[in-house]
């Protein structure tokens, strides 16, 4: 445990593709900002090269990918393999949004953490990036 | 006497303070001691100034609202199926949802469409699309709404040329575009341009529609999606006017003559699960309308001055959780917008908190519009909440409300500026979050999520995109590029840039390029050399 450090758990909530509904994200970025947390929000239309370099960029514990548009299934993949690609394969990768049921099993095979669909509530979200980025970062 | 009653112990209530969604105080009674100083004035009667009644004399004693389902996802062709089987099952008009690559102008082989083609709406990327997606549909007998924005100069294009092949000239088509870009910056977040360029086409559209298409709403000023993204009715109704407000002194320092565009000036509001506080909204946005249009836009013609709306039950109160909860929150969502007076509805379907409606969900939600209209008695007389003294006080308060927004925006120099200052932006921020804290600290119960919940729910079968309609989608623009003169749409995207530069109005060369099949992609990117595009520097 890492008291000395201080470092704050650093977190970027990004919105990948053409999806424009960030209601969710910011909601996500401000509560995680008011628990103690860096917050890097990419703000809207990211492609998948953007989020993965700004996820490099600030050296971040985690990343909170936010979709509504149905195109999950082509755009989180393609995140976590470039993530992959560039040797980063201890941040924790979660996801928020419209997601079938049928497809979390899919994305959770891909190495995302958790799916957060409507209907979850904030301090969970919040708690469980606050655990999952300590584990890595202190690991 | 009632004052001392409600002291006693077995009187208790259950809150300390109660509140409408928005926050508004909701007294322990209200009787006639605020009832309306000056109803004739202030409420007058339906069809006339203020038209806080409605703004007809009837309402639906003479003609029902609209049955207008929004739909579209996949290829033109699944969507014009869709569109058949909502007209057969009884839907009055058409309302057409276009997906992420077209609202935001890249066509479907772009790089950034993958994924995404006709995901959340129908792919249309050139005329031949829009030809399809009407196979059948005679436009001279139907009214078409379209949900787009930045590039909705192009899609109305493509209708009009549309409407041309089937012998229907402009003058006589029917029907809505949304256009409304300022709530793009705000809330819907799909453009294309910086905000001045894309209000020039906003103006031009008013401009032309104005001297071609007198029968043609070419904007709807939008509310709906500044509540989605979790404004207070106060916000929604005060933003949505104000932008309003901001396209009319627009099209008069153009030049036009207010008579002549206002009347065709349509709004678009959020029907939301507080069912009163809505109705006021609903109300008190057709009084300020009317007020301000006669006096401060010199408006002399009662068709300028009076308000008319579409709405859409509140796609973010339906729960993914016990998905058969949001039959009974459209109904009274649905409820909400005909006691308010609404001229064309769409409902919402039970299984959209994950996806687009299947035909079932969607049939539902047709018929919810149906019950309401002949079984429930609601539509049989206008206004049948107009007198009571809750209605009338909340839409006085919603009213006041709003006023102290213009106030504050104004004091920031005018919407365009406040929008790049994020002031409506940050409003609608901190609203959500406030909302969202009190689903959080269950001070507002949302059934099925925070309390009444229920473990181990089958998921309910929803609408699967098939992936490859993308492929489909493709190879027809493939078709289309491969078809066409291509020595002609390179003269007519010329021709579209040189025009950008100017201040000629640009639905001539859009329609000239639409005609001869430039796409979509190939339009916007030909403007966007001249006015370059748009990012915005988020607060949260």
């Amino acid at each position: 445990m890492s008291t000395a450090t201080a470092r704050k758990i650093r977190v970027v909530v990004a919105k990948p593709g053409l999806d424009g509904h960030d209601r969710g994200a910011k909601i996500i970025a401000r509560a995680l900002r008011d628990a103690g947390m860096e917050v890097i929000y990419t703000g809207l239309h990211q492609t998948p090269e953007q989020i993965a370099e700004t996820v490099i960029q600030e050296d971040a514990d985690a990343v909170g990918l936010s979709i509504l548009s149905g195109a999950h299934m082509t755009l989180v993949p393609k995140v976590v393999a470039l993530l992959a690609e560039q040797g980063v394969d201890d941040v924790l990768v979660t996801v928020g949004g419209t997601i079938p049921a049928e497809d979390i099993p899919e994305l959770e095979k891909l190495g995302v953490a958790a799916v957060f669909t409507p209907g979850a509530g904030t301090d969970e979200i919040v708690e469980f990036i606050r655990k999952g980025a300590a584990e890595r970062h202190d690991a | 006497m009632a004052i001392e009653s409600r002291e006693k112990p077995e009187y208790k209530e259950r809150e300390a303070q109660f509140s409408t969604m928005s926050g508004q105080p909701i007294e322990p009674l209200y009787g006639p001691e605020v009832a309306p100083q000056d109803p004739e004035a202030t409420i007058g009667e339906p069809g006339e100034y203020p038209f806080t009644r409605g703004p007809y004399p009837s309402m639906y004693r003479g003609r029902l609202w609209t049955m207008r389902q929004f739909a579209g996802f996949g290829t033109v062709e699944e969507t014009n199926e869709r569109f058949h089987y909502l007209l057969d099952h009884g839907q009055t008009g058409l309302s057409t949802a276009f997906d992420m690559p077209t609202l935001m102008g890249y066509d479907s082989d772009h790089v950034r469409s993958l994924g995404e083609v006709g995901r959340e709406g129908v792919a249309v990327d050139s005329l031949d699309d829009m030809e399809q997606l009407f196979e059948g549909i005679p436009l001279g007998g139907v009214t078409t709404s379209m949900t787009i924005n930045a590039p909705a100069a192009i899609l109305l294009a493509f209708y009009v040329l549309v409407g041309e092949r089937q012998g229907v000239p402009p003058e006589k088509l029917g029907g809505t575009i949304q256009t409304d870009i300022l709530k793009e910056y705000i809330a819907q977040k799909e453009w294309c341009f910086p905000i001045e360029p894309a209000m020039r086409l906003v103006t031009d559209m008013i401009e032309w529609c104005s001297a071609n298409m007198p029968r043609w709403h070419p904007v709807s000023i939008s509310g709906y999606h500044i509540r989605e993204a979790g404004s207070t009715a106060q916000q929604e109704l005060a933003f949505t006017l104000k932008d309003g407000f901001t396209y009319v002194e627009r099209a008069l320092e153009r030049g036009l003559d207010v008579d002549d565009f206002a009347p065709r000036l349509s709004f678009f509001f959020n029907a939301h699960i507080d069912f009163f506080e809505e109705i006021a909204k609903y109300r008190a946005a057709r009084r300020i309308w009317a007020r301000e249009m006669r006096d401060a836009y010199g408006a002399r013609r009662e068709e300028s001055m009076r308000l008319r709306f579409h709405a859409q039950t509140a796609g973010v109160s339906l729960t993914a959780q016990q998905p058969l909860n949001n039959v009974v929150r459209t109904s009274l969502e649905a409820l909400a917008a005909v006691l308010g007076g609404a001229q064309s509805l769409h409902t919402n379907s039970f299984d959209e908190a994950l996806a687009l409606p299947t035909e079932e969900a969607v049939r539902v939600a047709l018929r919810t519009q149906q019950i309401i209209a002949f079984e429930s008695g609601a539509p049989s007389t206008p206004d049948p909440l107009g007198g009571s003294w809750f209605v009338e006080k909340l839409t006085d308060e919603m009213e006041q409300a709003a006023y102290e927004y213009f106030a504050r925006i104004d004091e920031l120099g005018g919407m365009v500026e406040a929008i790049r200052r994020n002031f409506p932006q940050r409003e609608i921020a901190d609203a959500a979050f406030t909302y969202q804290r009190e689903v959080d600290e269950r001070k507002r119960i949302v059934v099925g999520v925070n309390d009444f919940a229920q473990e181990g729910e089958e998921p309910t079968p929803i609408l699967r995109i098939d992936p490859a309609l993308e492929r489909k989608q493709v190879d027809r623009l493939a078709a289309t590029r491969a078809s066409r003169d291509g020595v002609a749409v390179e003269g007519a995207l010329a021709e579209l840039k040189r025009a950008a530069a100017t201040e000629e109005n640009l639905m001539p060369p859009i329609i000239a390029a639409a005609r001869v099949r430039a796409t979509e992609g190939e339009m916007i990117a030909a403007m966007q050399e001249v006015f370059g595009t748009y990012t915005e520097s988020p607060v949260f």
